[in-house]
Protein backbone atom coordinates (compact mmCIF):
# COMPACT_ATOMS: atom_id res chain seq x y z
CA UNK A 1 0.00 0.00 0.00
CA UNK A 2 1.24 3.42 -0.93
CA UNK A 3 0.89 6.20 1.55
CA UNK A 4 -0.15 9.00 -0.76
CA UNK A 5 -0.78 11.99 1.37
CA UNK A 6 -0.57 13.51 4.82
CA UNK A 7 -4.31 13.29 5.32
CA UNK A 8 -4.34 9.52 5.32
CA UNK A 9 -1.82 9.62 8.14
CA UNK A 10 -4.25 11.65 10.20
CA UNK A 11 -1.77 14.46 10.52
CA UNK A 12 -3.69 16.97 8.50
CA UNK A 13 -6.72 18.66 9.93
CA UNK A 14 -8.64 20.82 7.54
CA UNK A 15 -10.60 22.62 10.21
CA UNK A 16 -9.08 23.60 13.53
CA UNK A 17 -12.30 22.61 15.31
CA UNK A 18 -11.52 19.02 14.41
CA UNK A 19 -8.45 19.14 16.63
CA UNK A 20 -9.18 17.78 20.06
CA UNK A 21 -8.01 20.25 22.70
CA UNK A 22 -5.23 18.91 24.91
CA UNK A 23 -7.26 19.27 28.10
CA UNK A 24 -10.06 17.19 26.63
CA UNK A 25 -7.95 14.32 25.48
CA UNK A 26 -6.06 14.30 28.74
CA UNK A 27 -9.35 14.05 30.55
CA UNK A 28 -10.32 11.20 28.28
CA UNK A 29 -7.10 9.42 29.11
CA UNK A 30 -7.72 9.84 32.81
CA UNK A 31 -11.19 8.43 32.34
CA UNK A 32 -9.78 5.49 30.44
CA UNK A 33 -7.18 4.92 33.14
CA UNK A 34 -9.88 5.07 35.77
CA UNK A 35 -12.00 2.63 33.82
CA UNK A 36 -9.07 0.31 33.37
CA UNK A 37 -8.22 0.50 37.03
CA UNK A 38 -11.86 0.05 37.95
CA UNK A 39 -12.25 -2.97 35.80
CA UNK A 40 -9.00 -4.35 37.13
CA UNK A 41 -10.31 -3.70 40.62
CA UNK A 42 -13.53 -5.45 39.77
CA UNK A 43 -11.51 -8.27 38.30
CA UNK A 44 -9.43 -8.48 41.46
CA UNK A 45 -12.55 -8.34 43.58
CA UNK A 46 -13.88 -11.15 41.45
CA UNK A 47 -10.75 -13.12 42.08
CA UNK A 48 -10.93 -12.41 45.79
CA UNK A 49 -14.53 -13.55 46.01
CA UNK A 50 -13.68 -16.55 43.89
CA UNK A 51 -10.98 -17.26 46.42
CA UNK A 52 -13.47 -16.86 49.23
CA UNK A 53 -15.90 -19.17 47.45
CA UNK A 54 -13.14 -21.67 46.88
CA UNK A 55 -12.39 -21.33 50.56
CA UNK A 56 -16.02 -21.95 51.51
CA UNK A 57 -16.02 -24.88 49.18
CA UNK A 58 -12.63 -25.87 50.60
CA UNK A 59 -14.10 -26.58 54.01
CA UNK A 60 -15.25 -29.95 52.84
CA UNK A 61 -15.76 -32.54 55.49
CA UNK A 62 -13.03 -35.14 55.61
CA UNK A 63 -15.72 -37.68 56.60
CA UNK A 64 -13.74 -38.99 59.53
CA UNK A 65 -15.98 -38.00 62.43
CA UNK A 66 -19.56 -36.91 63.13
CA UNK A 67 -20.69 -33.81 61.27
CA UNK A 68 -21.17 -30.57 63.18
CA UNK A 69 -23.42 -28.14 61.32
CA UNK A 70 -22.60 -24.46 61.42
CA UNK A 71 -23.15 -21.16 59.69
CA UNK A 72 -20.33 -18.86 58.65
CA UNK A 73 -19.55 -16.44 61.48
CA UNK A 74 -20.47 -12.78 61.18
CA UNK A 75 -18.03 -11.72 63.91
CA UNK A 76 -15.48 -9.17 62.66
CA UNK A 77 -12.20 -10.85 61.77
CA UNK A 78 -13.57 -14.35 62.38
CA UNK A 79 -13.15 -15.61 58.83
CA UNK A 80 -9.59 -15.46 57.58
CA UNK A 81 -9.06 -15.59 53.83
CA UNK A 82 -5.77 -17.47 54.23
CA UNK A 83 -5.46 -20.87 52.61
CA UNK A 84 -6.63 -23.62 54.95
CA UNK A 85 -4.11 -26.02 56.44
CA UNK A 86 -4.80 -29.61 55.43
CA UNK A 87 -6.93 -31.69 57.83
CA UNK A 88 -4.19 -34.33 57.89
CA UNK A 89 -1.63 -31.79 59.13
CA UNK A 90 -4.00 -30.23 61.67
CA UNK A 91 -4.73 -33.64 63.15
CA UNK A 92 -1.23 -35.17 63.10
CA UNK A 93 1.01 -32.33 64.25
CA UNK A 94 -0.13 -31.46 67.77
CA UNK A 95 1.13 -30.25 71.08
CA UNK A 96 -1.02 -32.03 73.66
CA UNK A 97 1.46 -33.06 76.31
CA UNK A 98 -0.97 -35.25 78.23
CA UNK A 99 -0.52 -37.70 75.36
CA UNK A 100 3.24 -37.28 74.94
CA UNK A 101 5.68 -34.56 73.99
CA UNK A 102 6.31 -35.61 70.42
CA UNK A 103 4.17 -33.88 67.80
CA UNK A 104 2.90 -37.24 66.57
CA UNK A 105 2.12 -38.63 70.05
CA UNK A 106 -1.34 -37.07 70.44
CA UNK A 107 -2.64 -38.50 67.17
CA UNK A 108 -1.32 -41.93 68.19
CA UNK A 109 -2.39 -41.91 71.84
CA UNK A 110 -5.46 -39.69 72.12
CA UNK A 111 -7.81 -42.29 70.66
CA UNK A 112 -8.32 -43.91 74.04
CA UNK A 113 -9.69 -40.72 75.62
CA UNK A 114 -13.42 -41.00 76.31
CA UNK A 115 -15.32 -37.84 75.43
CA UNK A 116 -18.79 -39.12 76.44
CA UNK A 117 -20.08 -38.65 79.05
CA UNK A 118 -18.39 -35.26 79.52
CA UNK A 119 -19.26 -32.38 81.77
CA UNK A 120 -17.88 -28.92 82.26
CA UNK A 121 -18.38 -27.37 85.66
CA UNK A 122 -18.67 -23.62 85.96
CA UNK A 123 -17.40 -22.43 89.33
CA UNK A 124 -16.21 -19.47 91.31
CA UNK A 125 -17.41 -15.90 91.08
CA UNK A 126 -20.64 -16.49 89.18
CA UNK A 127 -24.28 -16.08 90.20
CA UNK A 128 -25.25 -19.28 88.43
CA UNK A 129 -22.62 -21.93 89.01
CA UNK A 130 -23.53 -25.14 87.24
CA UNK A 131 -22.30 -28.33 85.68
CA UNK A 132 -23.10 -28.57 82.01
CA UNK A 133 -23.21 -31.80 80.07
CA UNK A 134 -21.47 -31.62 76.70
CA UNK A 135 -24.86 -32.15 75.02
CA UNK A 136 -26.19 -28.98 76.68
CA UNK A 137 -23.07 -27.03 75.78
CA UNK A 138 -23.45 -28.04 72.15
CA UNK A 139 -26.97 -26.56 72.14
CA UNK A 140 -26.18 -23.44 74.14
CA UNK A 141 -25.69 -21.14 71.16
CA UNK A 142 -25.76 -21.41 67.36
CA UNK A 143 -22.62 -23.01 65.91
CA UNK A 144 -20.46 -20.78 63.76
CA UNK A 145 -17.69 -21.60 61.36
CA UNK A 146 -14.60 -19.50 62.01
CA UNK A 147 -11.37 -19.62 60.08
CA UNK A 148 -8.58 -18.60 62.42
CA UNK A 149 -4.85 -18.40 62.07
CA UNK A 150 -3.15 -20.39 64.81
CA UNK A 151 0.37 -19.33 65.75
CA UNK A 152 2.35 -21.69 67.94
CA UNK A 153 4.95 -20.24 70.30
CA UNK A 154 7.42 -22.61 68.60
CA UNK A 155 7.34 -20.59 65.39
CA UNK A 156 4.91 -22.41 63.13
CA UNK A 157 1.36 -21.60 62.14
CA UNK A 158 -1.78 -23.11 60.66
CA UNK A 159 -5.13 -21.88 59.36
CA UNK A 160 -7.97 -23.85 60.89
CA UNK A 161 -11.72 -23.82 60.22
CA UNK A 162 -13.15 -24.22 63.71
CA UNK A 163 -16.77 -24.80 64.66
CA UNK A 164 -18.08 -23.26 67.85
CA UNK A 165 -19.42 -20.06 69.37
CA UNK A 166 -18.07 -17.10 71.32
CA UNK A 167 -17.16 -18.01 74.89
CA UNK A 168 -19.07 -14.84 75.85
CA UNK A 169 -22.32 -16.71 75.09
CA UNK A 170 -21.58 -19.04 77.97
CA UNK A 171 -20.18 -16.34 80.24
CA UNK A 172 -23.33 -14.21 79.88
CA UNK A 173 -25.51 -17.14 80.90
CA UNK A 174 -23.59 -17.89 84.12
CA UNK A 175 -23.52 -14.21 85.20
CA UNK A 176 -20.08 -13.43 86.63
CA UNK A 177 -20.09 -11.38 89.83
CA UNK A 178 -18.22 -8.11 90.24
CA UNK A 179 -15.33 -10.05 91.76
CA UNK A 180 -14.69 -12.06 88.62
CA UNK A 181 -11.58 -10.56 87.03
CA UNK A 182 -10.09 -13.64 85.40
CA UNK A 183 -11.28 -16.89 83.92
CA UNK A 184 -9.37 -20.10 84.56
CA UNK A 185 -9.67 -23.13 82.32
CA UNK A 186 -8.89 -26.52 83.82
CA UNK A 187 -8.42 -29.44 81.46
CA UNK A 188 -8.72 -33.19 81.84
CA UNK A 189 -5.80 -34.95 83.57
CA UNK A 190 -6.62 -38.62 83.79
CA UNK A 191 -3.55 -40.88 83.91
CA UNK A 192 -5.71 -43.82 82.85
CA UNK A 193 -6.56 -42.19 79.55
CA UNK A 194 -3.52 -39.95 79.16
CA UNK A 195 -0.13 -41.72 79.25
CA UNK A 196 2.01 -38.64 79.89
CA UNK A 197 0.09 -37.26 82.85
CA UNK A 198 2.41 -39.35 85.02
CA UNK A 199 5.44 -37.48 83.63
CA UNK A 200 6.86 -34.40 85.30
CA UNK A 201 6.92 -32.27 82.18
CA UNK A 202 4.14 -30.06 83.52
CA UNK A 203 2.19 -29.63 86.70
CA UNK A 204 -1.08 -31.39 85.86
CA UNK A 205 -3.85 -30.63 85.26
CA UNK A 206 -3.04 -28.19 82.51
CA UNK A 207 -4.44 -24.82 83.52
CA UNK A 208 -4.84 -21.79 81.33
CA UNK A 209 -6.38 -18.40 81.94
CA UNK A 210 -7.62 -15.17 80.45
CA UNK A 211 -8.56 -11.77 81.74
CA UNK A 212 -12.36 -11.50 81.86
CA UNK A 213 -12.40 -8.88 79.10
CA UNK A 214 -10.26 -11.16 76.90
CA UNK A 215 -12.61 -14.04 77.62
CA UNK A 216 -15.60 -11.85 76.71
CA UNK A 217 -14.09 -10.79 73.38
CA UNK A 218 -16.23 -12.11 70.51
CA UNK A 219 -13.20 -13.71 68.84
CA UNK A 220 -12.55 -15.90 71.89
CA UNK A 221 -14.05 -19.15 70.75
CA UNK A 222 -15.40 -22.16 72.55
CA UNK A 223 -14.74 -24.76 69.88
CA UNK A 224 -16.42 -28.12 69.43
CA UNK A 225 -15.33 -29.00 65.94
CA UNK A 226 -13.09 -28.39 62.97
CA UNK A 227 -13.53 -28.90 59.26
CA UNK A 228 -17.28 -29.29 59.77
CA UNK A 229 -16.92 -32.26 62.11
CA UNK A 230 -16.58 -32.77 65.85
CA UNK A 231 -13.07 -32.25 67.22
CA UNK A 232 -10.65 -35.16 66.91
CA UNK A 233 -9.37 -36.12 70.37
CA UNK A 234 -5.85 -34.91 69.62
CA UNK A 235 -7.22 -31.44 68.90
CA UNK A 236 -8.92 -31.13 72.28
CA UNK A 237 -12.24 -32.97 72.05
CA UNK A 238 -14.95 -32.54 73.05
CA UNK A 239 -14.61 -28.85 73.89
CA UNK A 240 -11.67 -26.47 73.82
CA UNK A 241 -10.77 -22.83 73.81
CA UNK A 242 -9.39 -20.97 70.79
CA UNK A 243 -7.88 -17.53 71.33
CA UNK A 244 -6.52 -16.64 67.89
CA UNK A 245 -4.37 -13.65 68.87
CA UNK A 246 -2.43 -15.58 71.51
CA UNK A 247 0.14 -18.34 71.15
CA UNK A 248 -1.51 -21.71 70.74
CA UNK A 249 -0.80 -23.02 74.23
CA UNK A 250 -3.22 -20.44 75.66
CA UNK A 251 -6.06 -22.30 73.96
CA UNK A 252 -6.77 -25.04 76.51
CA UNK A 253 -7.95 -28.40 75.19
CA UNK A 254 -10.46 -30.91 76.58
CA UNK A 255 -11.83 -28.51 79.19
CA UNK A 256 -13.54 -29.90 82.29
CA UNK A 257 -13.79 -26.82 84.48
CA UNK A 258 -14.15 -23.09 83.97
CA UNK A 259 -13.53 -21.00 87.07
CA UNK A 260 -14.19 -17.30 87.49
CA UNK A 261 -11.61 -15.86 89.86
CA UNK A 262 -10.41 -12.58 91.28
CA UNK A 263 -6.66 -13.20 91.03
CA UNK A 264 -4.64 -13.94 87.92
CA UNK A 265 -4.50 -17.74 87.58
CA UNK A 266 -1.15 -19.54 87.80
CA UNK A 267 -1.14 -21.17 84.39
CA UNK A 268 0.70 -24.38 83.54
CA UNK A 269 3.46 -22.82 81.44
CA UNK A 270 3.96 -19.88 83.77
CA UNK A 271 4.51 -22.41 86.56
CA UNK A 272 6.91 -24.42 84.40
CA UNK A 273 9.02 -21.59 82.98
CA UNK A 274 7.93 -18.12 84.01
CA UNK A 275 10.77 -16.36 82.23
CA UNK A 276 9.81 -17.94 78.92
CA UNK A 277 6.02 -18.01 78.91
CA UNK A 278 3.98 -15.16 80.31
CA UNK A 279 0.34 -15.01 81.32
CA UNK A 280 -0.61 -12.86 78.33
CA UNK A 281 1.38 -14.64 75.62
CA UNK A 282 -0.06 -12.46 72.91
CA UNK A 283 1.46 -13.15 69.51
CA UNK A 284 4.06 -10.43 69.16
CA UNK A 285 6.81 -10.40 66.51
CA UNK A 286 8.75 -7.82 68.52
CA UNK A 287 9.06 -9.82 71.74
CA UNK A 288 11.31 -12.82 71.23
CA UNK A 289 11.25 -16.08 73.09
CA UNK A 290 14.58 -16.37 74.96
CA UNK A 291 15.76 -19.10 72.61
CA UNK A 292 14.28 -18.10 69.28
CA UNK A 293 12.91 -15.15 67.40
CA UNK A 294 9.16 -14.65 67.12
CA UNK A 295 9.49 -12.31 64.13
CA UNK A 296 8.74 -14.99 61.57
CA UNK A 297 6.81 -18.21 61.28
CA UNK A 298 6.51 -21.23 59.05
CA UNK A 299 3.02 -21.96 57.72
CA UNK A 300 2.56 -25.71 57.95
CA UNK A 301 2.00 -27.43 54.63
CA UNK A 302 2.29 -24.24 52.65
CA UNK A 303 5.74 -22.74 52.98
CA UNK A 304 8.05 -25.24 51.28
CA UNK A 305 11.10 -26.54 53.07
CA UNK A 306 13.32 -23.97 51.42
CA UNK A 307 10.88 -21.07 51.44
CA UNK A 308 11.74 -18.11 53.60
CA UNK A 309 9.57 -17.98 56.68
CA UNK A 310 6.75 -15.43 56.62
CA UNK A 311 6.63 -12.45 58.95
CA UNK A 312 4.53 -12.90 62.07
CA UNK A 313 1.81 -10.29 62.48
CA UNK A 314 1.14 -8.28 65.64
CA UNK A 315 -1.57 -10.09 67.62
CA UNK A 316 -1.40 -12.71 64.88
CA UNK A 317 -3.14 -10.27 62.52
CA UNK A 318 -6.03 -9.56 64.89
CA UNK A 319 -4.72 -6.19 66.08
CA UNK A 320 -7.71 -4.29 64.66
CA UNK A 321 -10.05 -6.43 66.72
CA UNK A 322 -8.12 -6.88 69.98
CA UNK A 323 -5.49 -4.13 70.11
CA UNK A 324 -7.66 -1.92 72.33
CA UNK A 325 -7.69 -4.60 75.05
CA UNK A 326 -4.03 -3.82 75.69
CA UNK A 327 -3.99 -0.03 75.33
CA UNK A 328 -1.35 1.38 77.67
CA UNK A 329 0.01 -2.05 78.61
CA UNK A 330 3.77 -2.61 78.24
CA UNK A 331 3.71 -5.67 76.01
CA UNK A 332 7.42 -6.38 76.45
CA UNK A 333 6.95 -6.63 80.22
CA UNK A 334 3.57 -8.32 80.01
CA UNK A 335 4.65 -10.95 77.50
CA UNK B 1 24.37 -53.95 62.69
CA UNK B 2 23.08 -57.41 63.55
CA UNK B 3 26.67 -58.51 63.91
CA UNK B 4 27.14 -56.37 67.00
CA UNK B 5 25.52 -58.57 69.64
CA UNK B 6 27.25 -61.60 68.25
CA UNK B 7 30.53 -59.78 68.21
CA UNK B 8 30.02 -58.63 71.80
CA UNK B 9 29.20 -62.14 72.87
CA UNK B 10 32.32 -63.41 71.18
CA UNK B 11 34.43 -60.70 72.75
CA UNK B 12 32.98 -61.41 76.16
CA UNK B 13 33.64 -65.11 75.76
CA UNK B 14 37.15 -64.33 74.62
CA UNK B 15 37.77 -62.19 77.70
CA UNK B 16 36.39 -64.83 80.01
CA UNK B 17 38.22 -67.71 78.39
CA UNK B 18 41.36 -65.84 77.40
CA UNK B 19 41.04 -67.29 73.90
CA UNK B 20 41.71 -65.22 70.81
CA UNK B 21 38.51 -63.54 69.69
CA UNK B 22 39.18 -64.82 66.24
CA UNK B 23 35.71 -64.42 64.84
CA UNK B 24 35.27 -60.85 66.01
CA UNK B 25 38.69 -59.99 64.73
CA UNK B 26 37.84 -61.54 61.40
CA UNK B 27 34.74 -59.35 61.09
CA UNK B 28 36.52 -56.19 62.19
CA UNK B 29 39.51 -56.75 59.94
CA UNK B 30 37.44 -57.80 56.95
CA UNK B 31 38.31 -55.64 53.93
CA UNK B 32 34.60 -54.83 53.55
CA UNK B 33 34.12 -53.72 57.17
CA UNK B 34 35.03 -50.10 56.50
CA UNK B 35 33.05 -49.72 53.27
CA UNK B 36 30.03 -51.26 55.01
CA UNK B 37 30.29 -48.79 57.89
CA UNK B 38 30.81 -45.95 55.41
CA UNK B 39 27.56 -46.78 53.62
CA UNK B 40 25.65 -47.51 56.82
CA UNK B 41 26.61 -44.12 58.23
CA UNK B 42 25.22 -42.48 55.11
CA UNK B 43 21.81 -44.15 55.52
CA UNK B 44 20.34 -41.51 57.87
CA UNK B 45 21.38 -38.84 55.40
CA UNK B 46 19.87 -40.77 52.50
CA UNK B 47 16.68 -41.33 54.46
CA UNK B 48 16.35 -37.61 55.29
CA UNK B 49 17.14 -36.59 51.73
CA UNK B 50 14.52 -38.99 50.42
CA UNK B 51 12.03 -37.75 53.02
CA UNK B 52 12.61 -34.13 52.05
CA UNK B 53 11.82 -34.84 48.41
CA UNK B 54 9.11 -37.46 48.92
CA UNK B 55 7.51 -35.33 51.64
CA UNK B 56 7.45 -38.07 54.25
CA UNK B 57 8.90 -35.99 57.09
CA UNK B 58 5.55 -34.99 58.56
CA UNK B 59 3.75 -31.67 58.76
CA UNK B 60 6.89 -29.66 59.47
CA UNK B 61 9.68 -31.14 57.34
CA UNK B 62 12.07 -28.26 57.98
CA UNK B 63 11.90 -28.83 61.71
CA UNK B 64 12.26 -32.58 61.20
CA UNK B 65 15.43 -32.04 59.13
CA UNK B 66 16.98 -29.65 61.64
CA UNK B 67 16.23 -31.90 64.59
CA UNK B 68 17.19 -35.19 62.95
CA UNK B 69 20.55 -33.92 61.74
CA UNK B 70 21.21 -32.69 65.29
CA UNK B 71 20.21 -36.06 66.73
CA UNK B 72 22.52 -37.89 64.34
CA UNK B 73 25.43 -35.59 65.16
CA UNK B 74 25.08 -36.50 68.80
CA UNK B 75 24.65 -40.21 68.00
CA UNK B 76 27.81 -40.38 65.88
CA UNK B 77 29.70 -38.43 68.50
CA UNK B 78 28.67 -40.96 71.15
CA UNK B 79 29.63 -43.82 68.82
CA UNK B 80 33.05 -42.29 68.17
CA UNK B 81 33.61 -41.77 71.88
CA UNK B 82 32.53 -45.34 72.60
CA UNK B 83 35.32 -46.86 70.52
CA UNK B 84 38.13 -46.44 73.02
CA UNK B 85 36.28 -47.74 76.13
CA UNK B 86 34.89 -50.60 74.06
CA UNK B 87 38.33 -51.42 72.71
CA UNK B 88 39.82 -51.48 76.18
CA UNK B 89 36.94 -53.41 77.64
CA UNK B 90 36.90 -56.02 74.86
CA UNK B 91 40.63 -56.03 74.40
CA UNK B 92 40.05 -55.64 70.70
CA UNK B 93 42.48 -53.25 69.06
CA UNK B 94 40.89 -53.66 65.63
CA UNK B 95 37.95 -51.50 66.76
CA UNK B 96 40.15 -48.42 66.52
CA UNK B 97 40.03 -48.70 62.74
CA UNK B 98 36.55 -47.19 62.78
CA UNK B 99 37.04 -44.29 65.15
CA UNK B 100 38.19 -41.78 62.58
CA UNK B 101 35.30 -42.49 60.23
CA UNK B 102 32.79 -42.07 63.03
CA UNK B 103 34.44 -38.81 64.01
CA UNK B 104 34.35 -37.45 60.48
CA UNK B 105 30.70 -38.47 60.16
CA UNK B 106 29.98 -36.57 63.38
CA UNK B 107 31.37 -33.50 61.67
CA UNK B 108 29.42 -34.29 58.49
CA UNK B 109 26.10 -34.43 60.36
CA UNK B 110 27.07 -31.40 62.44
CA UNK B 111 27.67 -29.38 59.29
CA UNK B 112 24.36 -30.63 57.85
CA UNK B 113 22.64 -29.62 61.09
CA UNK B 114 24.11 -26.13 60.86
CA UNK B 115 23.25 -25.83 57.16
CA UNK B 116 19.66 -26.90 57.83
CA UNK B 117 19.37 -24.29 60.55
CA UNK B 118 21.02 -21.59 58.45
CA UNK B 119 19.00 -22.37 55.36
CA UNK B 120 15.62 -23.61 56.57
CA UNK B 121 15.32 -21.52 59.71
CA UNK B 122 17.26 -18.40 58.80
CA UNK B 123 16.80 -18.33 55.03
CA UNK B 124 20.60 -18.11 54.55
CA UNK B 125 20.49 -14.48 55.64
CA UNK B 126 24.03 -14.03 56.95
CA UNK B 127 23.06 -10.97 59.01
CA UNK B 128 20.26 -12.84 60.75
CA UNK B 129 22.47 -15.87 61.39
CA UNK B 130 25.33 -13.93 62.99
CA UNK B 131 22.82 -11.94 64.99
CA UNK B 132 21.08 -15.11 66.14
CA UNK B 133 24.32 -16.83 67.13
CA UNK B 134 25.42 -13.82 69.15
CA UNK B 135 22.03 -13.31 70.77
CA UNK B 136 21.11 -16.82 71.83
CA UNK B 137 23.37 -18.84 74.14
CA UNK B 138 21.67 -22.03 72.98
CA UNK B 139 22.69 -21.37 69.37
CA UNK B 140 26.10 -20.05 70.38
CA UNK B 141 26.91 -23.22 72.30
CA UNK B 142 25.98 -25.43 69.36
CA UNK B 143 27.91 -23.26 66.95
CA UNK B 144 30.98 -23.29 69.20
CA UNK B 145 30.88 -27.09 69.23
CA UNK B 146 30.84 -27.10 65.43
CA UNK B 147 33.72 -24.62 65.22
CA UNK B 148 35.76 -26.76 67.64
CA UNK B 149 35.00 -29.81 65.53
CA UNK B 150 36.41 -28.23 62.38
CA UNK B 151 40.16 -28.54 63.14
CA UNK B 152 39.57 -32.10 64.30
CA UNK B 153 37.90 -33.02 61.04
CA UNK B 154 40.58 -31.13 59.11
CA UNK B 155 43.37 -33.18 60.72
CA UNK B 156 41.70 -36.54 60.24
CA UNK B 157 44.28 -38.06 57.92
CA UNK B 158 47.61 -39.78 58.55
CA UNK B 159 49.84 -37.04 57.19
CA UNK B 160 48.26 -34.52 59.59
CA UNK B 161 49.41 -36.64 62.50
CA UNK B 162 52.93 -36.61 61.12
CA UNK B 163 52.88 -32.87 60.45
CA UNK B 164 51.57 -32.06 63.89
CA UNK B 165 53.55 -34.79 65.68
CA UNK B 166 51.51 -37.44 67.45
CA UNK B 167 51.47 -35.84 70.93
CA UNK B 168 50.26 -32.50 69.54
CA UNK B 169 47.68 -34.22 67.38
CA UNK B 170 46.41 -36.14 70.40
CA UNK B 171 46.26 -32.97 72.50
CA UNK B 172 44.27 -31.24 69.77
CA UNK B 173 41.83 -34.10 69.53
CA UNK B 174 41.16 -33.92 73.28
CA UNK B 175 38.84 -31.07 72.23
CA UNK B 176 36.27 -33.76 71.55
CA UNK B 177 35.47 -33.81 75.29
CA UNK B 178 34.58 -30.12 75.22
CA UNK B 179 32.60 -30.71 72.04
CA UNK B 180 30.45 -33.45 73.50
CA UNK B 181 29.72 -31.41 76.62
CA UNK B 182 28.76 -28.39 74.53
CA UNK B 183 26.59 -30.60 72.37
CA UNK B 184 24.79 -31.96 75.40
CA UNK B 185 24.27 -28.45 76.78
CA UNK B 186 22.92 -27.31 73.41
CA UNK B 187 20.42 -30.16 73.39
CA UNK B 188 19.50 -29.59 77.03
CA UNK B 189 18.74 -25.92 76.41
CA UNK B 190 16.70 -26.74 73.38
CA UNK B 191 14.54 -29.15 75.36
CA UNK B 192 14.43 -26.95 78.47
CA UNK B 193 11.92 -24.69 76.75
CA UNK B 194 9.41 -27.50 76.88
CA UNK B 195 10.59 -29.11 80.09
CA UNK B 196 11.09 -32.33 78.23
CA UNK B 197 14.28 -34.07 79.32
CA UNK B 198 13.45 -37.74 78.74
CA UNK B 199 15.46 -38.08 75.52
CA UNK B 200 18.20 -35.78 76.71
CA UNK B 201 18.69 -37.91 79.83
CA UNK B 202 19.48 -40.95 77.67
CA UNK B 203 22.32 -39.09 75.95
CA UNK B 204 23.47 -37.65 79.27
CA UNK B 205 23.76 -41.14 80.76
CA UNK B 206 25.65 -42.48 77.72
CA UNK B 207 28.07 -39.56 77.73
CA UNK B 208 28.58 -39.86 81.50
CA UNK B 209 29.50 -43.52 81.11
CA UNK B 210 31.87 -42.79 78.20
CA UNK B 211 33.60 -39.89 79.92
CA UNK B 212 33.41 -41.50 83.36
CA UNK B 213 35.30 -44.50 82.05
CA UNK B 214 38.11 -42.24 80.87
CA UNK B 215 38.19 -40.35 84.16
CA UNK B 216 38.44 -43.59 86.09
CA UNK B 217 41.28 -44.89 83.94
CA UNK B 218 43.08 -41.60 84.18
CA UNK B 219 42.75 -41.54 87.98
CA UNK B 220 43.91 -45.16 88.21
CA UNK B 221 46.96 -44.58 86.00
CA UNK B 222 47.88 -41.54 88.05
CA UNK B 223 47.65 -43.54 91.26
CA UNK B 224 49.78 -46.25 89.70
CA UNK B 225 52.35 -43.74 88.53
CA UNK B 226 52.57 -42.32 92.03
CA UNK B 227 53.08 -45.79 93.48
CA UNK B 228 55.83 -46.58 91.00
Amino acid sequence: MLISNRKSLGLDHGVSSEITPRSVYEERRDLLKLLAAGSAGALLAGWASRDALAQAAGVTRPNKLAALESARSAVAGAVSMDKLTAYADITSYNNFYEFGTDKSDPSHNAGRMKTRPWTVSIEGEVRRPQTLAIEDLLKLAPMEERIYRLRCVEGWSMVIPWVGYSLSELIKRVEPTGNAKFVEFVTLADPKQMPSVSSSVLDWPYVEGLRLDEAMHPLTLLAFGLYGEVLPNQNGAPVRLVVPWKYGFKSAKSIVKIRFVEKQPRTAWVKAAQQEYGFYSNVNPKVDHPRWSQATERRIGEDGIFAKKRPTLMFNGYEAQVGQLYAGLDLAKNY
Amino acid sequence: MSATPEFLATARAARAGGAKPAKARAILMHPLAKPVLFVAALLPFAWLLYGAFANTLGANPAEALIRSTGDWTLRFLCAALAITPLRQWAGEVALARFRRMLGVYTFFYGVLHFLCYAWLDMGLALDDITHDIAKRPFILVGFTALVLMTPLAATSFNKAIKWLSAPRWRALHKAVYAIVLLGLLHFFWMRAGKHDFAEWSVYAVIVSVLLGDRLLRWARSRAEARRA
